[in-house]
């Protein structure tokens, strides 16, 4: 068990290294073969020769990609100094660095932004898998019924739908026609009641897509479980249908939700982008839009390592239930 | 088998029923039937799937037609209607967003272009970027999909890992991320040429590592029979094994896995635009109607209306008609 945990770390740590040096050649590369010059967007377009050689050294960006992330890893744990162009810098760590656009440091960008998201993501979570679960297993012991039937059409219509219609029509129906709730995001520091209020409707509209989606997967494997022997044993030797379904078909269902599960949670914590922008919340997902939008790299490496932190952390701890709930998993 | 053979056995007599039920008839009713042909004969017993299927249909050909459609309309999707719309507002005037004989959607607010025009051209982009991209992924993830699982060892190594590297990865973030740095102009390309082969090459790119991973599993199974075996010791080279033996046994999970995936390509598609890293205006795009009718969601809510369920329609229809053509490929449904 150690070991395997060791190993999925150590992969792990390995997948974060890779992450930022494809999203340094991203920003850095593409651009160079555009012929767009990154010191150029620092500044701005009217900047003249000086100072774009002097931001340009201050940065570091005239060194090799390895060496920047290098410097960007150092600045994570160690802290770094900018120096060039005349003056120092000096960025305690966690430093990721400053923003092109506001000069702001990137670190508290991303702790004031990831509560948001993380409430957003958390919430809808909580929700989606209470009702796509039980959708799904419902679906699956009632096949062919009415219920199954409604269920599942429910169910395709919510994965055919895209998230910022739903979150617009719910906000032009229970925000402005019927008034049920407020439209703005209210920090849960200021007042819980505000931000819950405010968070159903993002909640909801996250959930609904999402549990569409579990509801369809629970189905499906539940119902091929079902037709496995050891579930013909279990009933033969005259289990109760409770603890046939609830002990032995609800385990081997669990793995591939808890993969799923693993990676949705992952990725909708670096940003919810899409339910993020429909609701106008402040989250992550907010943040790396705008930044990429104004190639604000430093911002975009600060949400993009967070994400790709919350993604990998997210699938550990999904490996490390994997090996608990399926004994299998730990001998490979 | 011990059973005497002129006792009709248990097994016998009901997949003889299914056999005329089927509607084989006469003396074809022996004969095997082709994969194909069983997936045909239990697809065209799915009505939702088929209807899917024909609104699928009629999608591609609206998307085909568009300009004869608008022009036999009446309506051009860049044409400034600006009469119809209220000055003090700018929202259209009349009811439902400006619906009328002339505009069969109604007009956008502020220049009141055309929304059934917009539409319709809106379906190129979506169809198009779907179907490509989709493509794109097929082509990479059965190629290193039975590259990984054919000949294994290190080669099998990089590509899974590969792959599980780019399942792992915040897609939707990379995907708007390489999109919006990719050059203006590119292969002779300019303005929404270049938009549209970006997105069909970054989707597809990120698309490819979940048919390559089944296609990769399935190889591995299949490298084991029998018939390949048989294959190899008549002294047939790998090429030959991989195309001729192998890939034709890989064709039913490929086609699951693109019809499948050809709706979530159409809302990434849509998801970009609305974004603004996608299709630019004035070129027209559902998503990015959508996101221009953000700001009129309360006081001209069918200009969010129209783009909203168009992008349904198409991909429940094309959800339907994989969910069909899935069971219907699907060796282990009833027959």
């Amino acid at each position: 068990m150690l070991a395997y945990l060791i190993r999925r770390l150590f992969a792990a740590a390995v997948m974060l290294v890779v992450i930022v040096l494809v999203v340094f050649s991203i920003f850095f590369l593409f651009p160079k073969w555009a012929g767009v010059d990154v010191a150029l967007s620092f500044v701005g377009k009217q900047a003249d020769p000086a100072a774009v050689e002097g931001v340009r050294q201050k940065l570091g960006l005239g060194e090799p990609i390895y060496t920047q992330a290098w410097e960007f890893f150092k600045g994570i744990f160690a802290g770094r100094t900018y120096s060039g162009g005349g003056d120092v810098t000096n960025c305690p760590a966690p430093c990721f660095g400053y923003s092109f656009r506001t000069e702001q440091s990137v670190w508290p960008v991303l702790t004031d932004r990831l509560p948001v998201t993380l409430g957003l993501a958390l919430g809808a979570a909580v929700l989606w898998l209470i009702f796509g679960l039980a959708a799904g297993v419902l679906s699956a012991l009632k096949r062919g019924t009415l219920w199954d039937r409604t269920a599942m059409v429910v169910a395709l219509a919510g994965v055919s739908l895209p998230i910022y219609f739903t979150g617009m029509l719910s906000l032009a129906i229970f925000v402005f026609g019927l008034k049920w709730f407020n439209g703005d995001y209210v920090p849960l520091e200021d007042s819980f009641s505000g931000w819950f209020g405010g968070m159903i409707l993002p909640w909801i509209t996250l959930a609904f897509l999402y549990a569409a989606m579990y509801a369809r997967i629970t189905r499906a494997t539940m119902l091929e479980v079902l037709g496995e022997d050891y579930i013909r044993t279990a009933r033969a030797k005259g289990l109760r249908e409770q603890t046939v379904i609830g002990k032995h078909a609800m385990r081997s269902t669990m793995t591939p939700i808890l993969t799923m599960l693993g990676m949705d949670l992952g990725a909708l914590i670096g940003g919810a982008i899409l339910t993020e922008t429909t609701f106008s919340l402040p989250g992550l997902g907010q943040a790396v839009l705008n930044a990429i939008k104004t190639q604000d790299l430093p911002i975009i490496l600060g949400v993009v390592l967070i994400t790709s932190l919350a993604v990998l952390i997210a699938n550990l701890v999904v490996d490390v239930m994997y090996a608990v709930i399926d004994p299998r998993v730990r001998l490979s | 088998m011990t059973a005497p053979l002129h006792e009709p056995t248990a097994e016998a007599a009901p997949s003889a029923v299914e056999e005329a039920a089927v509607g084989t008839a006469g003396a074809k009713a022996v004969q095997g039937r082709s994969l194909g042909r069983i997936a045909w004969e239990r697809l065209k017993r799915d009505k939702l799937a088929l209807t899917g299927g024909v609104v699928v249909l009629v999608l591609i050909l609206i998307a085909l037609l568009a300009p004869v459609i608008t022009s036999l309309v009446g309506q051009d999707p860049n044409e400034y209607h600006e009469n119809l719309i209220d000055p003090l507002f700018g929202t259209p005037t009349g009811s439902l967003g400006g619906i009328s004989g002339d505009h069969l959607l109604g007009v956008e607010p502020v220049n009141g272009r055309d929304i059934f025009a917009r539409i319709l051209y809106g379906a190129r982009i979506s169809l198009l970027v779907g179907f490509l991209s989709a493509v794109v992924a097929v082509i990479l993830g059965t190629v290193l999909g039975i590259l990984a699982g054919f000949f294994g060892g290190w080669v099998d190594s990089l590509i899974s890992r590969i792959m599980d590297g780019l399942l792992a990865f915040p897609q939707l973030l990379f995907i708007i991320a390489l999109v919006s740095v990719m050059p203006n102009q590119m292969l002779g390309l300019t303005g929404t040429g270049v938009r549209v082969f970006v997105m069909i090459l970054v989707i597809g790119f990120f698309g490819w590592p979940y048919i390559g991973r089944v296609v990769r599993g399935q190889t591995l199974s299949l490298r084991e029979r029998e018939y390949v075996e048989a294959a190899r010791s008549l002294g047939a080279g790998r090429l030959y094994i991989l195309f001729k033996e192998l890939l034709p046994n890989l064709v039913a999970p490929i086609i699951v896995y693109t019809t499948m995936m050809i709706p979530t390509n159409i809302l990434t598609e849509a998801a970009l635009s609305f974004l603004g890293v996608g299709v630019k205006p004035p070129t027209a795009s559902w998503g990015q109607m959508l996101s221009s009718a953000i700001d009129y969601y309360d006081s001209d809510p069918m200009y969010m209306v129209v783009p909203g369920v168009a992008i349904f329609i198409t991909v429940l229809a094309f959800n339907l008609f994989g969910d069909g053509v899935r069971d219907a490929l699907d060796p282990k449904g009833s027959r």
